[in-house]
């Protein structure tokens, strides 16, 4: 068995590997202690190798990991597992989103990252559903639903709250809000694909590809291409190591 | 020397007579002290002659500032300098000596942010916050500072800095027509009156000279260096050279040739050996942009932190200091200074419109150095790299070279970002 565990900033994912099959998956807060966490979720496991990825890795590697590789190599192999053809990764994780290219081999070739701070990220995402009275799972379908659009300027957390805070005073409902929050990241995630470039085909992965308004509005905003999440987006990066581990 | 040994010393009743802020100092002093034993003494298989270079470090707020103390006694120049634009061999013929000032340390910023605005060039706000803190001892000892038009943050600074230091401003042209060059070349003779001015002295042909043949030497040993590191596996890190590239502007240049000279002597070796630092597959990386003035080591640490090794750096504190010499053989202080100014007028830094020479200098640093990818580096804020790495990316993407653009200043909050994309970039070099 091989296993790869994806220790982000939010969550923590395990991929367990049998004869190359994905066999079981795991997803847990990080918590404080990281290191414990994972170490818990691997208890039941005994693993012939296990390969680390995300913000934690080398947190990992001190401690149980074999090896470590990095989210963008991860999500580059565990994209490609689900569609072998794909040569853009988009990844929106709790602390950053990032752009991926690949060549036709499936190697890396060329990556953009979002700047140092939360901008754009599921971190940004949560703080904005918390602001306007959302739990996550709603805030997306709340978005989708609304067809006002409110823009929202600044991508920096903290003054994209008090956008936020200010509009919610005018009276401005808070889905239409919602909605121009989405807006925003998507407007940023064009950016950066922009800059690496892509074909007809993206693939979405990361938590936030589960929100159906920020896959909606990609797909609006990139037109024609074809924007595929593989069935468990959070689980990439961790399949993406576990692959690794058997290379 | 172990890496808990190390220590840069302190000279505290030297440094109140210099009226610095000496418990804050002492402070920074034995952090630099704990950075400098971790990130460089902890490094496998460093060549034996790094310990000229270490003690460099370790005297670098006493032994070095005594001798310029004894040079000012004297009554010969210390120049404060910022950028590669000074002649310094103009300082030299008159028996002084250049510094190149602190700029590279976030621990100065909250000193300059009292004043200047928070979202210029760390840099010029580590300088402006040396000064305005009482923090550098070379500050304190400068007859005057030299400073430059190379960018809009820096030429606004001057006026603030001159009020605390005196502050001579030359100004670079920002194109490389005739009329800039004769511009340039009348600033230079300014600039030649300035030190002819506190010295009380005039720089005779001999002495320029003199000055032109030592400057050259110094440039001379950094070239040897830089082609020496083209070796596989690399005889020397990225980091030790960069210190080395760093160290160049305060040193004693007749006694920094020599010590670079010999340090290569051993590199020679080690290369015939095919001798190095780190394995013959570890990845080869050139830095291109902006300068990392002392002590900043950010980028060079992350990168070879990660497995690789730093082969170039096309960059001020680099290439763009030692790569072009002055013709030694002008007959008269005319034609003398003349080819100083077509030397320095070569200098293809991003103030310049068009640079294009500096696409094709990276392209060709590339080459040489053997690299297997290029880190553009630019610091926070710095437009005119910032925007110039544009072509600089694109030629590389042209030619297949693998390339990362980072944007960094001195605060360790982009650490792990940083880390991400670097290892990741490494991860494309393996392929």
């Amino acid at each position: 068995m091989l296993i790869g565990i994806d220790l982000g900033s939010r969550t923590i994912k395990l991929a367990a590997l049998r004869d190359g099959e994905l066999i079981d998956q795991r997803l847990a807060a990080s918590g404080f202690d990281p290191c414990g966490q994972s170490l818990e979720m691997l208890e039941r496991y005994e693993p012939r190798r296990v390969v680390a990825t995300g913000y934690g890795r080398h947190l990992a590697q001190e401690s149980f990991a074999q090896e470590v590789i990095t989210e963008i190599k991860a999500h580059a192999i565990g994209a490609r597992h689900f569609f072998p053809e794909c040569r853009t990764v988009v990844d929106i994780g709790g602390q950053d989103s990032k752009v991926i290219s690949l060549d036709k081999q499936g190697r890396v070739s060329n990556f953009q990252m979002n700047d140092k701070c939360a901008a754009g990220t599921g971190r940004f995402l949560e703080i904005m559903a918390a602001t306007l009275g959302f739990r996550l799972d709603e805030f997306g379908p709340a978005a989708l639903a609304s067809e006002a659009e409110v823009s929202i300027n600044s991508m920096c957390t903290v003054f994209a709250e008090s956008e936020v805070i200010s509009l919610k005073n005018r009276g401005v409902p808070a889905a239409d809000i919602a909605r121009g929050v989405h807006q925003s990241v998507v407007g940023r995630l064009a950016g950066m694909l922009n800059r690496v470039g892509y074909g007809d085909h993206v693939v979405f992965s990361g938590g936030v590809a589960r929100n159906p308004c920020i896959v909606a509005l990609l797909r609006e905003r990139l037109g024609g291409v074809r924007v595929e999440s593989p069935p468990a987006p959070d689980i990439v990066g961790a399949l993406g190591a576990a692959l690794h581990a058997g290379r | 020397m172990h890496t808990a040994d190390f220590e840069v010393k302190p000279y505290p009743e030297m440094w109140a007579e210099l009226d610095m802020d000496v418990a804050r100092f002492d402070k920074a002093r034995q952090m630099l002290g704990e950075i400098y034993g971790k990130m460089f003494l902890s490094q496998p298989n460093r060549p034996a002659g790094m310990v000229y270079f270490d003690n460099m470090i370790s005297e670098i707020f006493g032994g070095r500032i005594k001798e310029m103390l004894a040079v000012k006694q004297e009554g010969r120049p210390v120049v404060g300098t910022f950028c590669v634009y000074i002649p310094e061999e103009i300082v030299v013929a008159a028996g002084g000596v250049c510094v190149g000032l602190c700029g590279g340390s976030q621990g100065s910023i909250p000193d300059a942010e009292k004043i200047l605005p928070r979202n210029i060039c760390p840099m010029v706000k580590s300088a402006y916050g040396f000064k305005a803190g009482r923090i550098c001892p070379y500050f304190q000892i400068v007859d005057f500072v030299y400073g430059e038009t190379t960018c809009d943050a820096k030429k606004k600074t001057w006026e603030l800095l001159d009020r605390l230091v005196p502050t001579h401003v030359m100004e670079i042209p920002q194109m490389k027509k005739q009329r800039d060059r004769d511009l340039w070349l009348e600033e230079v003779k300014d600039f030649k009156t300035r030190v002819e001015e506190v010295c009380r002295k005039t720089i005779s042909r001999d002495d320029l000279a003199g000055a032109i043949k030592v400057i050259n030497d110094k440039r001379r040993a950094l070239q040897r260096l830089t082609r020496l590191r083209a070796g596989t596996p690399a005889p020397i890190s990225g980091k030790d050279a960069l210190l080395i590239e760093q160290i160049a502007f305060y040193d004693e240049p007749i006694r920094f040739a020599a010590q670079v000279n010999a340090l290569c002597d051993e590199l020679d070796q080690r290369v015939a050996a095919a001798e190095g630092v780190v394995a013959a597959d570890a990845p080869r990386v050139m830095v291109s942009g902006t300068p990392m003035a002392l002590p900043n080591w950010k980028v060079h640490n992350l990168l070879e932190t990660a497995g690789a090794v730093v082969v170039g750096e096309e960059s001020c504190i680099g290439t763009r200091y030692f790569k072009d010499l002055i013709d030694e053989g002008a007959a008269d202080m005319d034609r003398q200074l003349e080819a100083l100014t077509d030397r320095y007028m070569q200098i293809d830094c991003s103030c310049f419109t068009p640079n294009d020479e500096r696409v094709d200098q990276v392209l060709k640093e590339y080459r040489q150095s053997n690299a297997q990818g290029v880190l553009h580096y630019s610091l926070q804020f710095c437009h005119t790299y910032n925007i110039e790495e544009i072509k600089i990316r694109e030629a590389c993407e042209g030619e297949g070279i693998p390339y990362l653009a980072i944007e960094s200043d001195y605060s360790p909050e982009d650490v792990g970002q940083l880390q991400t994309r670097i290892e990741a970039f490494l991860e494309q070099i393996r392929g």
